[in-house]
């Protein structure tokens, strides 16, 4: 802060005249006083992002909280009335998707952890030796971050369609009643999606560590060459733990990602049956004509609350160092 | 005017934001926006309150129509309505068409903006939970016009909470079995009068190694025709509204009996309805891979092939226990008057020019998939499956609306598909458990 005011503000320009003394101080080393212009300016800048923020971020989610706590039609503001915890009561003991979807949730977060980001890590470091093409790879998989939710939804079904999809030609069993139905069958449809997930994560997370890879000073490999490390050793003993504030973002986005897992199923079925999600289910109470305010905005709060943890943990890791630095 | 319907795009924008990318963010800020939004709207009201159409009540040199019929046959029916008004009573009809989830998703905001003078919407629940929070105008006096126009079905489904008129129909479209004439024709099979004969039919069927009755449930909605016809058929027309208004619980031996029922009928349906769309099930009916197919009309659509829609016929859900095949489930399109527009004589006149068998034949030159409402249409062009889905409507006492229009539309979407695609995979049903989530869902509204 002290470093931008000492650039923003030419002490002379504002009182020319009559202020010797206050300049002598300013030759010394430190500006005591903005001026009003300065000031203004500040508090512009400042001031805008917080009340873009304020209005858009916080405003509505402390609205969201305080709606999570009524009953509401959407219809006429008088309508509001409290209605206390009964909405968290609800989702919790009535309402038959939400632990399934919490269920869901958890399971996505273990897949993409334990296989999606490992995976982008593995194409990472195969992309990482220059080999021929290396580009174009990189292109492909990075291809399905960049599709759209209804291309998404017709590549998935081509491959997944019970009768004269792809995987079960592949399996011999298209057209017959053997036939595995992916997208229907509610004990399969949760694998299926996440391997549609893992197939957008995965590429996501490659380039994440393809540019973290690029970032790790060369000589550290050059050095553990020279100590005799193999391959294996110097990437999981020197070059990955070099690229800890990349691993730090990676595991932020893999939870958060798996917390708000949402487009793959939606195409799919709209998040029922088997695919339950919690941010499908907030969706799905909010926006539309199935609007019941009180009980989305109960599911849009679990969901923060939840979301909360890592962006918690990730702003004190990266801040907590900042200022020990 | 003008400044609603800028607020309409942003919030249009807003969702369709909240769609693709529903980051935590996004779908707090359209919680919020959506709240935000509607807080405005009386402001937004009173602004343009005076720039609509004059509210003077004898003479308004036209009207303004709201037109959620967006796709293109519709919507060209429906302009060749308006073109027919305007020749006949020299009134403009200003039409604002906005795609039909969208009108549908912002009925709430639209209503209590500055909406239109009149408006397209369904008969039922949905036309009764508006009418009721006074956001409609009564229209009692087109009806002694047009009354005698419609069935006394159609008027019931027109009616109000408050006994007042407030819906006009343009068309409807029954639902009922399908199934081709030539399949059945070969296998010496009977069009089954009761639910007995139909299980005896359906065990038919499979023995010869056809699935007995196509279905598909992959989008929730189309289990919800099953269950309102083995509602309706046990325990009555009235108890189906009642249900579906909340006035009867759903824990109780009635409804547990209709799950029952309905078990008993589950093994001859499609075991793959889960992960299949309607049309997917068309499709199937097509191939002759199933025997017949529960679904509206609207099923024809799929069958582009001139020789298989002449091979397709249509029956009623057969009898179970009670009023015979007296309730039809067809759902109805039409018009409703908005509270401001009540005061618009000219949009009174359209009204009732719309519940005149000229302006239908009008809107049926166009859109030929529907079957009119009103008495007195041209059916000179129906074929012989038009004809048998008109006189099953016409036939009918009692006209349902399908449960996601007689019922709450949360108690539908969020409640029934869930219930009803767990009830599909293993038969069982918790009908305490949708007491419980409907007594809530009812109690914020």
């Amino acid at each position: 802060m002290s470093s931008t005011a000492r650039e923003l503000i030419p002490p002379e320009s504002r009182e020319p005249e009559g202020a010797p003394g206050r300049t002598g101080r300013a030759k010394g080393g430190r500006v005591r006083r903005l001026s009003g212009r300065d000031k203004l300016v500040l508090s512009l800048m400042v001031g805008i992002p917080t009340l873009i923020e304020l209005t858009l971020v916080w405003l509505p989610m402390l609205m969201s909280v305080g709606l999570s706590f009524t009953r509401w039609n959407g219809l006429d503001l008088g309508d509001i009335r409290p209605a206390g915890l009964d909405n968290y009561q609800f989702i919790s003991q009535d309402y038959p998707p939400f632990w399934p979807a919490v269920q869901h949730n958890m399971l996505w977060l273990l897949f993409l952890a334990l296989i999606a980001t490992p995976l982008g890590l593995l194409l990472a470091v195969l992309l990482d030796q220059n080999i021929r093409g290396s580009k174009i790879y990189q292109s492909i998989f990075f291809a399905p971050v960049m599709l759209s939710l209804a291309l998404i939804g017709i590549i998935w079904q081509l491959f997944y369609q019970r009768d004269n999809g792809l995987l079960n030609f592949l399996l011999g069993t298209a057209g017959t009643p053997q036939a595995v139905d992916w997208f229907g069958d509610s004990s399969v449809n949760i694998w299926a999606a996440m391997i549609a997930a893992t197939w957008r994560h995965a590429g996501y997370v490659m380039l994440l560590y393809l540019a973290g890879l690029k970032g790790v000073d060369p000589s550290l490999k050059e050095a553990a060459a020279i100590d005799g490390a193999n391959g294996y050793q110097t990437f999981f003993r020197v070059v990955f733990p070099a690229m800890r504030p990349i691993n730090i973002v990676i595991v932020v986005i893999t939870i958060i990602e798996s917390l708000r897992a949402f487009d793959v199923v939606y195409v799919i079925n709209r998040g029922t049956n088997g695919l339950e999600m919690l941010s499908a289910l907030v969706i799905q109470n909010l926006v539309g004509e199935g609007q019941v305010i009180g009980v989305g905005s109960a599911l849009a709060v679990v969901l923060l609350v939840i979301s909360l943890v890592p962006i918690v943990f990730y702003l004190s890791r990266t801040f907590g160092k900042e200022n020990k630095a | 005017m003008q400044l609603f319907f800028k607020g309409e795009n942003m919030a249009a924008q807003f969702d369709a934001s909240a769609t693709a990318f529903p980051s935590r963010r996004t779908i707090l800020k359209t919680v919020g926006v959506g709240a935000a939004g509607l807080a405005g709207i009386p402001f937004l009201a009173a602004c343009t309150g005076g720039s609509g159409p004059s509210a003077t009540g004898s003479d308004s040199p036209g009207l303004t129509f709201g037109s959620g019929s967006s796709d293109d046959v519709p919507k060209r029916a429906y302009q060749a309505v308006t073109d027919a008004f305007t020749a006949k009573s020299g009134k403009k009809v200003t039409t604002n068409v906005v795609p039909h989830n969208d009108f549908q998703n912002k009925i709430n905001s639209y209503l209590q903006g500055s909406p239109d003078d009149t408006f397209t919407w369904f008969a039922g629940y949905r036309m009764q939970y508006y009418a009721g929070k006074g956001l409609l105008a009564p229209i009692d006096d087109v009806w002694e016009s047009i009354g005698a126009n419609y069935s006394d079905a159609l008027k019931k489904a027109s009616t109000g909470p408050d006994g007042k008129m407030y819906f006009v129909p343009n068309y409807n479209y029954p639902w009922g079995f399908f199934y081709r004439k030539s399949l059945w024709a070969e296998k010496g099979y009977e069009v089954p009068e009761t639910f007995d004969a139909l299980k005896a039919l359906a065990t038919k069927m499979k023995a010869d190694g056809i699935i007995p009755i196509g279905f598909a449930d992959k989008d929730g909605w189309p289990a919800m025709g099953t269950f309102d016809y083995i509602n309706m058929r046990l325990n009555g027309y009235q108890f189906h509204v009642d249900l579906c208004a909340h006035k009867e619980s759903w824990d109780q031996q009635k409804v547990s009996a209709v799950f029952d029922t309905w078990a008993e009928l589950l093994p001859f349906q499609d075991p793959a309805a889960l992960g299949q769309t309607w049309q997917d099930a068309a499709k199937a009916l097509e191939a002759k891979k199933t025997g017949m197919y529960l679904l509206g009309s609207f099923v024809t659509q799929q069958f582009t092939d001139p020789a298989v829609l002449a091979d397709i016929g249509f029956f009623a859900f057969p009898e179970i226990a009670m009023e015979g095949r007296d309730a039809v489930e067809a759902p109805i399109d039409g018009l409703l008057l908005s509270k401001k527009g009540g005061e618009n004589k000219a949009a009174r006149d359209f009204m009732a020019f719309l519940g005149s068998a000229e302006a239908q034949d009008a809107y049926a030159a166009v859109d030929s998939s529907n079957i009119a409402t009103a008495k007195g249409t041209d059916t000179s062009k129906f074929t012989p499956l038009n004809k048998a889905c008109a006189d099953t409507i016409a036939n009918a006492k009692y006209i349902s609306q399908f449960f996601d229009r007689d019922a709450l539309p949360a108690m539908a979407n969020n409640v029934m598909i869930p219930a009803l695609q767990s009830f599909i995979k293993d038969g069982k049903m918790d009908v305490k458990n949708l007491e419980a989530q409907a007594k809530t869902l009812y109690a914020a509204q």
